[in-house]
């Protein structure tokens, strides 16, 4: 299970990557494993301002659908374009190619406060 | 049979799947893989090569005495006086309200001596109304507990398993079956059926050989690129044949003409719902299964409501998924008659979302 140490995550098993006042958003790489082979993921949330924990998107893989949770506050600015083409890029690259979206934070400070990678592993272990 | 809730029954083949890093789940109360390297990546084996699933966890009653095809006859939808020794049907036990209380097999092993091998998740219940309407004083042993099952299936199967046996494999008819010797085990039923399209074998072996038995079809494989199977592709399977899954497509509550099985409703002979089914073909179920396949994108799941153009609910999924063949959106579903035609638009409810789905006569994929 890859957890790489630069990245912030929520109990609902996303991660988040802080470059500046955006934060980049995907689903880890334990969440990519326990959903299986991705074969869809919508997001039609682009310019919307969406409060921690409100939906932002669907992960569809062969055998289950799952919802995408905002881990903080913020517009979503930017939908991962490649991920709509080659949803498996989400399996084989989940902290890379398959990110989900960017968002431009209302708080800047909100992101600290999600969990790190050794507390995201002890609820994953 | 029955476990304590929370105590999850293990296959004889639990340690192999681990071995192979299979994802462990539970299943119909037990602990079943439900996929190895990825649900894609063992369809599309399955389809072009061969593949082993474990299915063990499914249910074995054995039926003898004088009165069993009286009792079969009785009991099953089929006309169970078409088999002969070494023959298998497809069936289902009507449940009196014109509901279906599960799908099964029937294996004629000899004239007053049968197998019923019925669904791990209807095991009890089967059990139960199987004895309540045994009025014909035969014999109903439960032999789920001695008896592992491993499907091997696609089209590499007969070349990759012909060396482990004596009976010539490629010219077993489908739907038969033989006993003989197998990876060096006597008595292995060997039967021509499969849940995946793909043609292959399934084999009954007593729990005992049954680690011996996978590890050597696993060798004899090898070079045919066989690899392990999990519950996940069998469905995606079974789906993209637009076969029944009890719990999704057919349950007590919907008949066998509703669910597309009148081939297996045989009015030539008196059975359990005969007298209400017959009349439901005669006049027309008001509801169908039928195949859809998704014309925008999305996902249909089991329980999405089906909608007409004007959004009014028509009927509801029953299975839906990405078809790993074909990368199209498919699912099967009841809907009213009106709308159950051949090339009839639908919408599919998804969500926030109405997608337009194409009404397809399954299978979804021909090989």
């Amino acid at each position: 299970m890859n957890t790489p140490k630069d990245l912030r995550y929520t109990k609902d098993h996303e991660w988040v990557r802080l470059e500046g006042d955006v934060a980049v958003i995907g689903i880890t790489d334990y969440a990519q494993g326990e959903l299986g082979d991705i074969v869809f993921v919508e997001v039609e949330t682009e310019g919307e301002e969406l409060d921690a924990e409100e939906v932002f998107g669907t992960v569809e893989a062969v055998k289950t659908v799952s919802d995408l949770f905002m881990p903080v506050a913020g517009e979503v600015i930017e939908v991962n374009e490649a991920i709509a083409d080659d949803p498996a890029l989400v399996n084989s690259d989940p902290y890379g190619e398959g990110w989900m979206i960017k968002i431009k934070l209302t708080d800047a400070g909100s992101v600290a406060e999600l969990l790190d990678a050794e507390a995201y592993e002890a609820l994953i272990a | 049979m029955a476990t304590a809730e929370g105590v999850m029954q293990r296959t004889p083949l639990y340690d192999e799947h681990v071995k192979n890093g299979a994802k462990m789940v539970p299943f119909a109360g037990f602990e079943m893989p439900v996929q190895y390297t990825g649900v894609k990546d063992e369809h599309i084996c399955v389809r072009e090569a061969v593949g082993m699933f474990d299915v063990s966890h499914m249910g074995e009653f054995v039926v003898t005495g004088p009165g069993s095809i009286d009792f079969l006859q009785k009991v099953t939808s089929n006309d169970v006086s078409k088999l002969v020794d070494g023959k298998v049907q497809y069936s289902c036990l009507p449940n009196g309200k014109g509901g279906i209380v599960d799908d099964l097999l029937v294996y004629r092993i000899a004239e007053e001596k049968f197998l019923l091998v019925v669904n791990a998740s209807n095991m009890e219940k089967d059990w139960n109304w199987l004895n309540e309407n045994n009025s014909f004083d035969c014999t109903l042993e439960n032999k789920s507990d001695d008896w592992a099952l491993l499907a091997v299936q696609g089209p590499k199967t007969s070349e990759a398993l012909q060396s482990l046996t004596s009976v010539t494999l490629a010219e077993m008819k489908y739907y038969t079956f033989e006993v003989g010797e197998f990876a060096g085990v006597q008595g292995v039923m060997i039967s021509a059926t499969g849940y995946t399209g793909a043609g292959g074998f399934e084999l009954y072996v007593r729990n005992s050989d049954a680690p011996a038995v996978w590890n050597a079809v696993m060798e004899a494989g090898k070079d045919h690129g066989i690899k392990p199977c999990g519950l996940a592709a069998r469905d995606t399977l079974r789906l993209e044949m637009g076969f029944c899954l009890y719990g999704n497509d057919i349950d007590d509550t919907t008949s066998p003409i509703e669910a597309g099985l009148g081939w297996i409703t045989k009015f030539t002979k008196e059975f359990i719902d005969g007298d209400l089914l017959k009349k439901q073909k005669e006049d027309g179920p008001s509801r169908k299964l039928v195949g859809f396949e998704l014309v925008d994108r999305g996902i249909p799941r089991q329980g999405y409501d089906i909608v007409d153009g004007n959004g009014n609910k028509i009927g509801y999924v029953t299975s839906g998924t990405m078809s790993p063949s074909t990368n199209k959106a498919i699912g099967m579903g009841y809907v009213s008659t009106e709308h159950a035609k051949t090339d009839n638009s639908v919408y599919i409810a998804i969500r926030n979302k109405q997608i337009e789905a194409k009404i397809v006569r399954p299978p979804f994929y021909k090989a």
